[in-house]
């Protein structure tokens, strides 16, 4: 399963397309929609978490292009709550980046947020619940 | 004539620490001056090691008595912020458990389940001065004819609230390795397929039980640290197993003893007593204890001078061979290649991951020696000695 959360800029000409119903019928993709405006020009913003294969998800994001979409990528900002971690090392077992690891002799669990890629794979193995996600919610007010 | 054993007695160092003379290291410290020293001289200079270890901890849990309502209730079934309790105790007794989830917890019906609540995290919040909701059903008597509340209660409300866990503090764990080919999610972490990492809990050197492993010093009515507060052991725990295979150095070489302990959940810091979940595996929750040690002779001074090159635990595949009941093991390591980062394993090099906190360790051992040197802590003589066996 491949996550992601996207801006989507709809030009006028777009506006009356079934766009959403396309991408979940014809790329088998699932979308939560946060956000939809068609604002007084025709133009329209959508911000989405669009889920399903990788494939998928690359041949969808073609799909939206080609309609003349403008997609951009919402930073994800993973955080960690340092009130909660109480510095065990579980999440240094599923970090694929090393942007979590092991400070030694001192065995500090430090987070490197320059190496963190947003995978959320430390979210739910952190057994204190301290690894939070954070979308850039600017778009969403 | 055998020449006479220095030696010294807990009166003795509760003397000391009144006049303010007593001398106490972490057993951290202690592994560096008995190496330096040796095991006399450590004895003579050092009179207590402070130990501490801070992880997740089943068999947890606490005795809560909610007061009597009005109108009275003998409550049959009990739920705090929709985590069952056990009632079947008296009217308004009950004992919250740690691994105990939400009662509509969608468990592992979406594998792996998240368990992003349990008793641990009722235990948290009211130590976090946070206010939980009380639910009560009954079936009515006479005396108690209320057969149903429901109030919000904190901490301070509660008439009575001890922690009481029946197995604490595991005196060695095993290191857990995964051998199939799909990623798992244990009480021991999340493990890769084909060994791609090796989870290990212990404090090692700072751990309670490893400084003193035929449990000399300890037993029931032992002060000790407890999820900040003072609290004591009561006894052995529900897996207390002493007679396992140990090290040269008397340090069991498996899971070995464990401790039944008790303290005042009012005095309790959240800092130290912390909901967990496992993910895939359940709830739980991280507790700090810390064992304060006293140097009675060069013996007690040779066992908490161990460091972690001389403690070994096994491991054990959780993909096959635990989950079958069959657990064996696959190989010895110390933990000080455990604590290096990376072990070999068949001729593979392995990433370790710790689920014991060795900073937080390290902090419970210092809290405790703090507490001694100032006069706030004395030690208490043991009555009923844990079972043990004899040392070769």
């Amino acid at each position: 399963m491949y996550t992601k959360m996207l801006s989507l800029r709809f030009p006028p000409s777009a506006v009356n397309e079934p766009i959403i119903t396309n991408l979940i019928r014809k790329f088998d993709l699932e979308c939560n929609i946060l956000k939809a405006v068609i604002y007084p020009r025709k133009e329209g913003l959508a911000v989405m978490e669009i889920s399903g294969h990788r494939k998928n998800y690359h041949r969808g994001l073609h799909y939206l292009r080609s309609m003349g979409i403008k997609v951009e990528s919402i930073a994800e900002d993973i955080k960690r709550d340092d009130e909660k971690c109480y510095q065990c090392g579980a999440c240094t077992a599923v970090c694929p980046t090393g942007a979590l690891y092991i400070e030694r002799p001192a065995m500090a669990v430090v987070f490197d947020k320059d190496k963190c890629s947003a995978c959320e794979l430390c979210v739910v193995a952190c057994p204190a619940r301290a690894m939070e996600v954070k979308f850039n919610k600017s778009l969403l007010d | 004539m055998a020449v006479k054993r220095f030696s010294r007695t807990i009166q003795e160092i509760n003397q000391k620490i009144k006049q303010g003379k007593v001398v106490v290291l972490t057993a951290q410290e202690m592994t560096d001056v008995v190496k330096q020293e040796g095991t006399e001289k450590a004895a003579r200079k050092v009179d207590v090691v402070t130990t501490g270890t801070f992880a997740p901890m089943c068999s947890s849990g606490a005795f809560i008595n909610f007061g009597h309502t009005k109108p009275a209730i003998k409550a049959a079934k009990v739920w705090l912020n929709d985590v069952p309790a056990y009632a079947g105790l008296a009217a308004v007794d009950i004992f919250i458990g740690a691994t105990e989830p939400t009662e509509d917890d969608p468990l592992n019906r979406v594998h792996p389940g998240q368990f992003q609540y349990g008793g641990g995290h009722v235990l948290h919040d009211l130590l976090a001065g946070k206010a939980v909701r009380l639910r009560a059903t009954a079936y009515g008597t006479d005396c108690y004819p209320n057969r149903k509340i429901s109030k919000k209660i904190g901490l301070a409300d509660l008439p009575y609230a001890v922690l009481l866990n029946p197995r604490n503090a595991y005196q060695n764990y095993n290191c857990a390795v995964n051998l199939s080919n799909k990623t798992i999610y244990t009480y021991m972490g999340v493990l890769k397929p084909k060994a791609g990492n090796a989870n290990y809990s212990t404090s090692g050197h700072l751990s309670p039980l490893l400084n003193d492993p035929y449990y000399l010093t300890m037993g029931m009515g032992t002060r000790i640290f407890l999820g900040g507060a003072k609290g004591y052991i009561i006894g052995p725990g529900t897996q207390h197993s002493p007679g396992v295979k140990r090290s040269k150095g008397g340090a069991p070489v498996t899971p070995a003893g464990n401790l039944m302990v008790m303290g005042n959940l009012k005095e309790m810091d959240p800092r130290w007593l912390m909901g967990v979940s496992m993910v895939g595996y359940g709830c739980s929750m991280a507790l700090g204890i810390g064992v304060p040690i006293p140097v009675l002779n060069e013996e007690i001074a040779r066992f908490t001078g161990v460091s972690d090159a001389e403690l070994f635990t096994q491991i054990i595949d959780y993909g096959n061979d635990y989950p079958k009941g069959d657990a064996v093991s696959l190989g010895q390591v110390s933990y000080a290649e455990l604590k290096s980062g990376m072990i070999t394993f068949r001729g593979q090099n392995i990433h370790t991951v710790p689920l014991s906190s060795h900073t937080r360790a390290l902090e419970i051992a210092n809290i405790l020696k703090g507490w001694i040197e100032k006069g706030d802590f004395f030690l208490t003589e043991p009555q009923v000695m844990l079972p043990t066996v004899d040392r070769n």
